[in-house]
């Protein structure tokens, strides 16, 4: 077995968990704070394996996410494409950031996916019609710190390369 | 992509894709049966005598109602055998449990544990005890993706008990509200009046309630009312629904210009 491709199942277990927290379900309230895990977690893994995880990934992580939310079969899938883009580009930027720091770089990536997904939804005439709609890209960028150690943990633990 | 969804192409990829999804929608259903079962297996025995003695009597009323119900459709049919439109009412139904998954918290759907396996189809609709939830819009074999009426993007064809006026009843996406659209400003609608489905359009089944006023309001400028409707079904609480099969009802035919 070839030593730079393993652990593959740990990140499909991770996109999996994350499409689980996705359709955890929450009081109404909270709903709206639920922050975009399938985001976050791809955006993770583009940012620690680069190599290994991009836009391909993103691209059938945002085909499922589509699916559990019964959303048009693309958007998300289009979205994320870009989002794990964007990751490549700017990794080595963020990787060397204090945690604090790539909190602020994962709230713009979020808030864009969020905007892209806006105007997708403007063409197909669901527009949300309300301003907490961008309240996921801030709990996203404050849950960003606890899941990145938690993700290093794993990915660490794991030995995934 | 996204274009080629619009013309539903891609409805068997997705549900291809969904059951793909399904192991996961079951973990996170998995939880809320666990806890249904566990409560129901150990409740105590007072309660289901209690319980059971309150089912009777429920059902000694319904039972009343029935037989009333029953004389009322004959007289019904045959009036209608009279103005030469008669049609087989009672359709067939199917009893589904909610798969407890949110969704995209600005649509209002949910999904149902019953598929293209138990011959669900898209578009049917779906009722509770208390009137009218939504219709299906998706089926794959083992769960479906339904459609409620307070979703932003559904609309109802609905009319008011007491004058007949049709209406269209379109959801919000807040979760107790529908809006009539296009009623003019002189109709008379109170508070609490009852909206039942007027079947025309031919999607739901005729007669079944819908919602209750809940709001008018009048803008001295504009031609129509603002109408605010609360539905009659328990849409954010029930937890098992009726799928129906709508019988050969009354089909929207046009009756004016024929023969």
């Amino acid at each position: 077995m070839p030593k730079h491709h393993q652990g593959g199942w740990v990140i499909i277990t991770s996109f999996a968990m994350a499409l689980l927290l996705t359709m955890l379900p929450l009081p109404e309230w909270a709903q709206v704070f639920r922050p975009e895990w399938v985001t976050l977690v791809l955006i993770y893994w583009c940012m620690a394996l680069p190599t290994r995880v991009s836009i391909g990934w993103g691209w059938v992580a945002g085909l499922m996410l589509d699916v559990t939310l019964g959303n048009l079969l693309g958007l998300h899938a289009l979205t994320m494409a870009v989002v794990a883009f964007l990751t490549i580009k700017l990794y080595q930027r963020i990787r060397v950031y204090p945690l604090a720091q790539q909190a602020l770089a994962i709230l713009i990536l979020v808030a864009m996916s969020q905007l892209l997904v806006l105007w997708i939804r403007g063409i197909i005439g669901t527009t949300p019609g309300s301003w907490t709609y961008w309240l996921p890209s801030i709990s996203s960028a404050i849950i960003w710190p606890w899941l990145f150690i938690v993700m290093r943990g794993a990915r660490r633990h794991f030995r995934v390369a | 992509m996204t274009m080629d969804h619009r013309y539903h192409h891609l409805d068997t990829v997705r549900s291809a894709l969904s059951l793909v999804i399904e192991p996961i929608r079951q973990i996170v259903n998995l939880p809320f049966s666990v806890v249904g079962d566990v409560s129901e297996n150990l409740s105590s025995r007072s309660t289901l005598l209690s319980e059971n003695e309150e089912l009777r009597v429920k059902n000694l009323l319904l039972q009343a109602e029935l037989q009333k119900y029953a004389s009322l459709q004959s007289e019904n049919m045959r009036l209608r055998e009279l103005l030469d439109s008669s049609f087989k009412v009672g359709d067939k139904v199917l009893i589904a449990e909610l798969i407890r998954v949110d969704l995209d918290p600005f649509t209002r759907r949910i999904i149902i544990n019953k598929g293209s396996n138990d011959d669900l189809f898209a578009g049917q609709p779906l009722l509770d005890s208390n009137g009218i939830i939504g219709q299906v819009i998706q089926v794959s074999p083992f769960s479906s993706t339904a459609m409620l009426i307070t979703d932003p993007s559904h609309a109802i064809p609905i009319q008011l008990n007491s004058t007949g006026q049709r209406a269209i009843a379109t959801g919000t996406g807040r979760p107790g509200e529908l809006e009539l659209l296009h009623i003019p400003s002189n109709t008379k609608l109170d508070k609490g009046e009852l909206l039942v489905s007027s079947g025309l359009g031919g999607r739901f089944p005729a007669g079944y309630p819908v919602a209750r006023v809940i709001r008018t309001l009048k803008h001295p400028g504009k031609p129509y009312l603002e109408v605010i409707a609360e539905p009659t079904a328990y849409i954010q609480r029930s937890r098992e629904v009726l799928v129906v099969w709508p019988s050969s009802g009354p089909q929207p035919e046009p009756t004016v210009g024929g023969k």
